[in-house]
């Protein structure tokens, strides 16, 4: 098992540049989540460190080796595909013996290994079935099996989930996290979809056009967003940005929307300009009491919560709240906000400008 | 249910559909079977008019495919005594004596080693050339590609000529090197956008998981990508022979010795007293290495080998 760390690593197609100068450390035994939409470069920077991508600078070490510029066949990793890519000509068992037969292990020694991770697996039964009948959870373990079978020093997988239906998805993501856990591996793992890196990850990396906008744990990440745009893209629904011009001081604790003073954590900077209120929605009370109103626009029901739309002189703004408040259409309503909880943006450049809240998370990033 | 069926065929639908796929193989099959049954009469039913379509099979054609014969006059038959065998006899039934083997044999070898080997080459370049085509960046990738497939833009026999002074300058003319290089270069087109076209479809991740693996992207080649594009190797192969075997107007032109191949050489057996039934027996012979290639690997064919294994 190893620690992988990437340095100021950078990929260009041609003009277009899939990843920016991006630098994080994977520690040992770590699951490790590129997070971010559809070519933000987490893919590629994933198989940079696989080894199925040269990078166009930078660096990147596993175990303390540096890696980059070597074929991916001396970095001893194992990846998984998204499309699983089991070789269709062979059958389960011959799939996972595949990278040990690659080392010239001895016959006797390989059957043993690929018992062993069958049954860590439970795929023992399948084992001399060709792959081209198989579920897809089982073609998923028999891609995990590949993987694991040769106690590589960290694991790659791309999406691995993303081909699984939505219910089989939830209970193959708590087995791969539970492998994790028992094998104490380090895994690097990219998708797409929030919940899945807030669910499994132990640290998440968010990535926009090829920069890493922020760095650290899944709460840090939900509570403390470094910039706009990772706001938006972690929680459903995503963060509330209330538009306004207005100055903060370093200290103050409150800022003036619509000519009431809202809750803000202590702020650290001095900014004024276009900011941007930004404020989770279960954050946000309906209250008569408040001064700051707005008009219930729609609500959609959830079970135990509800999502009221609401429409503030900021902009549109979405509430969640028990689905025992009433909240009729077209209702004018207080609107309370915790603000300990409260980020403000630089709307210019999309940045969390420093608070209390924020302390310590933002130097990270 | 299936009364309303918007996608199952009425019976009458598929009584029309069967006429014609009846029709079509009684189109094509009678030929080959006027063919077959041509090599079997004797010189006298093959021209007989009307066709003769009962008649009493012989092995004459054949005989005379293989054999050199000579006339001989009554006297000398006498001093032969009996004929020692069953094709003795029937060649001297025309005042014959046979005095050797018919070239048939070296050509139709010819016609194996030059049209095999020629479909050799040519499947095992295009493999390479369509691999690198499908996977790596080569300059100039698409200009490459389409004067490739210029080359077959004009039927191969325009350039007979520059061939034909080439071949000779190169001392290529009648060898079965210089047939097997021509052919070759004929095929090898359609065998690289034949074969990109079924590499492109095999993903990419089995190559990379296979690095990953630790595998060396040759060996990643031959044990990964070679077994799936199966398919599509054995239908070039199928479509090379058949050109190679075939072919007829360059073997003319270019061999005419050492390297002939039996298609210029079956027509010249007529030259020897309208022999029909040698002609029809010889080209029966020729029809069955190709129909064996194509049966053999017809189960590659029809067999989709990635089916399942790749969720897309």
């Amino acid at each position: 098992m190893a620690e992988i760390v990437v340095q100021n690593l950078c990929k260009e197609f041609g003009s277009f540049t899939a990843v920016q100068s991006s630098s994080f450390t994977i520690e040992d035994g770590e699951f490790f989540m590129l997070l971010g939409p559809s070519g933000c470069g987490k893919t590629t920077t994933l198989r940079m460190i696989a080894g199925l991508e040269l990078p166009t600078s930078g660096e990147i070490y596993i175990d303390g080796e540096e890696v980059g510029r070597r074929p991916a066949s001396q970095r001893d990793i194992a990846f998984v595909f998204q499309m699983f890519a089991l070789y269709p000509h062979m059958n389960v068992r011959k799939n996972i013996s595949y990278p040990l037969v690659s080392q010239g292990m001895p016959r006797a020694r390989v059957r043993e290994k690929v018992q062993e991770v069958a049954r860590i697996l439970g795929i023992e039964d399948i084992l001399d079935r060709p792959v081209g009948g198989l579920s897809g959870g089982d073609r998923q373990r028999v891609a995990l099996g590949r993987a694991i079978v040769r106690d590589p020093k960290a694991f790659m997988m791309d999406e691995p989930l993303g081909a699984l239906d939505a219910e089989f998805r939830e209970h193959m993501s708590q087995e791969l996290r539970a492998l994790h856990d028992r094998m104490g591996a380090t895994t690097v793992y990219v998708t797409h979809d929030q919940l899945e890196a807030m669910q499994m990850g132990d640290k998440i990396v968010v990535m926009n056009h090829g920069v890493i906008e922020q760095f650290g744990k899944p709460q840090d990440i939900y509570d403390k967003p470094a910039t706009m745009f990772v706001a938006d893209f972690i929680g459903s629904p995503s963060m509330n940005f209330l538009d306004f011009d207005g100055a903060v001081q370093p200290g103050s604790g409150a800022v003036t929307l619509d000519g009431q003073a809202l809750p803000v954590p202590a702020a650290r900077e001095a900014f004024s300009g276009g900011m941007a209120y930004g404020v989770r929605p279960e954050h946000v009370r309906i209250s008569d009491s408040s001064a700051y109103r707005g008009r219930v626009r729609a609500t959609e029901y959830l079970g135990t919560t509800q999502i009221v739309t609401i429409a503030t002189p900021n902009g549109e703004l979405k509430a969640r709240i028990p689905s025992e408040q009433p909240a009729r259409l077209d209702e004018t309503v207080g609107l309370d906000f915790n603000g300990t909880t409260v980020t403000l943006f630089d709307r210019q450049t999309g940045r969390a400008l420093g608070s209390e809240l924020n302390e310590g998370v933002l130097s990270r990033g | 249910m299936s009364d309303f069926s918007v996608i199952a065929a009425t019976p009458r639908q598929k009584w029309i559909a069967g006429s014609l796929v009846v029709l079509y193989a009684v189109i094509t099959i009678l030929p080959l079977v006027w063919i077959v049954a041509t090599g079997f009469k004797s010189p006298a039913d093959a021209i007989a008019y009307p066709p003769k379509v009962v008649f009493e099979p012989t092995l004459e054609g054949y005989v005379n495919l293989f054999t050199t014969r000579s006339r001989a006059t009554p006297e000398t038959l006498e001093t032969l005594g009996p004929p020692d065998s069953w094709y003795d006899r029937i060649v001297r039934q025309y005042g014959m004596v046979i005095s050797g083997p018919s070239r048939y044999g070296e050509r139709f070898l010819n016609s194996v080693i030059i049209g095999f080997g020629s479909t050799f080459l040519s499947v095992f370049l295009g493999t390479l050339a369509a691999y690198a085509f499908s996977r790596f960046k080569v300059p100039l990738k698409d200009d490459l590609l389409f004067f490739i497939l210029s080359t077959r833009m004009m039927p191969p026999i325009a350039v007979a000529i520059p061939i034909f002074l080439m071949f000779r300058t190169l001392g290529l003319s009648d060898t079965h090197l210089g047939m097997i290089l021509l052919y070759t270069a004929v095929n090898i087109s359609l065998s690289v956008w034949l074969l990109k076209g079924f590499i492109d479809e095999i993903p990419r991740e089995y190559e990379e998981a296979a690095l990953i693996d630790g595998y060396t992207r040759f060996q990643a080649f031959r044990k990964v990508v070679l077994p799936q594009a199966a398919t599509g190797i054995a239908s070039t192969a199928i479509f090379c022979l058949i050109f190679a075997w075939n072919e007829y107007a360059f073997a003319v032109l270019l061999t005419s010795g050492t390297a002939q191949t039996a298609p210029p050489f079956i027509p010249t057996i007529i030259g020897v007293g309208k022999d029909w039934p040698a002609v029809a027996a010889g080209t029966t012979l020729f029809l069955i290495p190709v129909m064996v290639f194509t049966i053999m690997l017809r189960k590659h064919l029809l067999r989709g080998i990635t089916f399942g294994a790749v969720r897309k």
